[in-house]
């Protein structure tokens, strides 16, 4: 696995449409239920260990090279809500873009036509790792700390939350971060013999719910 | 084996600034309106949709900082079809969406193309922002810098990227010019020396036809594409 290209891929600045979601910190932040360093924390792991986990095992799978068709049913199965779906698909579809531009595959041009109105995030991120020369682990890695980046980033920008301190809840957070990769690889590894059913499925209600309030919402920063 | 590549890994597909569509055909010349808060962008692109939509086949973008409030006002005008006006979200940050990360508005740009057919123009209007915000050239084929002379009539002269690089700077509510004290001559003057030869436009819109001189160099950009 080329360590450089788990940065470039893990990058905030890679251009694949994340800086306009905030995983579900937007509705928080107003609903009180984040506003501090410490309950962005706890927000955090909370989510880490529910979407996050979920999302690592799916990526890590299409990183082993399981039928990308499946994974994206499995990654439907575990989303209710109809908003996030929305989101997960085009996210993937931006995720696409950029990554068939980065690098280039035949797996990536067989994904986007086949799925031209895009396959789930997580998908397409297990794909991606792979034409970067990957594997499950730096998928799940990428997966799972993006389930924390994204709130983090947006509840500096939706608070003014001391860009530090939110660092600091990153940092703090690493070894779950390890922790939920390696159970995301291990559930993965088993997938392919036992099937999609073997891969995590932690859901997050309250996320879930939040999510479709948000989807509402007349005014507000972020798209989720 | 490098042979294969055209067919194995077709690249330009996945770039945004190629001139052709996934289909061969040739895509809309995109054209993006930048500028600060309150300087009249969404007023242009609004005076530009009825000066040219009975000659191009147009659409409009809109970047909304955090509303739809942009993209509700050209509906309630009706200077186009509903089904030719699309928002992008830009998670506080409209900058961002038009310049480092543009994969958002590429997909409302070819998903508008796919919707409503060929299209000759697309006009993306930014969130208003600062006056560091460009557009990409993956996004667009030239940009407009849209300032207005309430806003200081030294802004010409402080430079930055949108005014010094734009393709076409606008100076806009040239009508106010008396009663907020800015000096249009000194404003052009300013323009001319951090410009070069790229042209600006003063404008009013509040008179007949105030758009005319910008809706003409989006007729001659029109001509340069089709023939390019």
């Amino acid at each position: 696995m080329s360590l450089a290209a788990l940065l470039v891929l893990a990058d905030g600045r890679f251009p694949a449409g994340g800086h306009a979601h905030s995983g579900g910190a937007e509705a928080a932040c107003k609903a009180g239920r984040i506003h501090d360093a410490a309950t962005l924390e706890d927000f955090c792991r909370g989510r880490l260990h529910t979407a996050g986990l979920t999302a690592a095992g799916l990526a890590a799978a299409a990183a082993l090279g399981l039928d990308p068709a499946g994974l994206d049913a499995a990654a439907d199965a575990r989303t209710p809500s109809p908003a996030l779906r929305t989101a997960g698909r085009r996210l993937g579809r931006q995720l696409l873009r950029a990554a068939r531009a980065t690098w280039p595959s035949p797996e990536l041009d067989a994904l986007a036509a086949a799925f031209p109105r895009g396959a789930h995030q997580p998908v397409v991120l297990g794909l991606t790792a792979r034409s970067a020369g990957l594997g499950p682990d730096g998928a799940a890695q990428v997966a799972a700390y993006e389930s924390v980046g994204g709130p983090a980033t947006a509840t500096v920008r939706l608070l003014g939350l001391d860009p530090f301190e939110a660092s600091g809840v990153l940092a703090r957070l690493a070894p779950d971060l390890d922790a939920v990769a390696a159970r995301a690889v291990a559930a993965a590894l088993r997938a392919r013999t036992d099937g999609t059913d073997a891969l995590p499925a932690a859901s997050s209600p309250l996320l879930e719910i939040a999510a479709e309030v948000h989807a509402d919402w007349p005014v507000r920063l972020f798209a989720s | 084996m490098h042979l294969d590549h055209g067919v194995t890994y077709p690249h330009r597909h996945t770039h945004g600034a190629a001139p052709v569509r996934a289909d061969g055909t040739r895509r809309a010349l995109r054209i993006g309106l930048g500028g600060p808060v309150g300087s009249g962008k969404t007023a242009t692109v609004a005076a530009l949709c009825r000066a040219l939509r009975t000659e191009l086949s147009m659409a409009v973008v809109t970047n909304d900082i955090y509303t739809r409030e942009d993209a509700e006002f050209l509906l309630r005008e009706a200077v186009l079809p509903p089904e030719r006006i699309t928002a992008v979200e830009t998670g506080a940050c409209p900058h961002t969406a038009i310049r480092d990360d543009i994969s958002a508005n590429l997909e409302a740009v070819e998903e508008l193309e796919e919707s409503v057919g060929p299209l000759d123009l697309i006009l993306i209007e930014s969130g208003g922002d600062n006056l560091t915000a460009t557009f990409s050239r993956g996004l667009v084929d030239a940009q407009v810098f849209v300032i207005d002379v309430a806003g200081g009539d030294d802004i010409p002269r402080k430079g930055g990227p949108g005014v010094t690089t734009a393709d076409l700077l606008v100076v806009n509510k040239t009508d106010l010019a008396p009663y907020v004290g800015s000096d249009l001559d000194r404003m052009a003057r300013d323009a001319a020396e951090q410009r070069g030869e790229l042209p600006v436009a003063f404008q009013s819109l509040r008179g007949a036809d105030g758009v005319a001189p910008v809706a003409e160099w989006v007729r001659e950009r029109i001509a340069a594409w089709i023939v390019r």
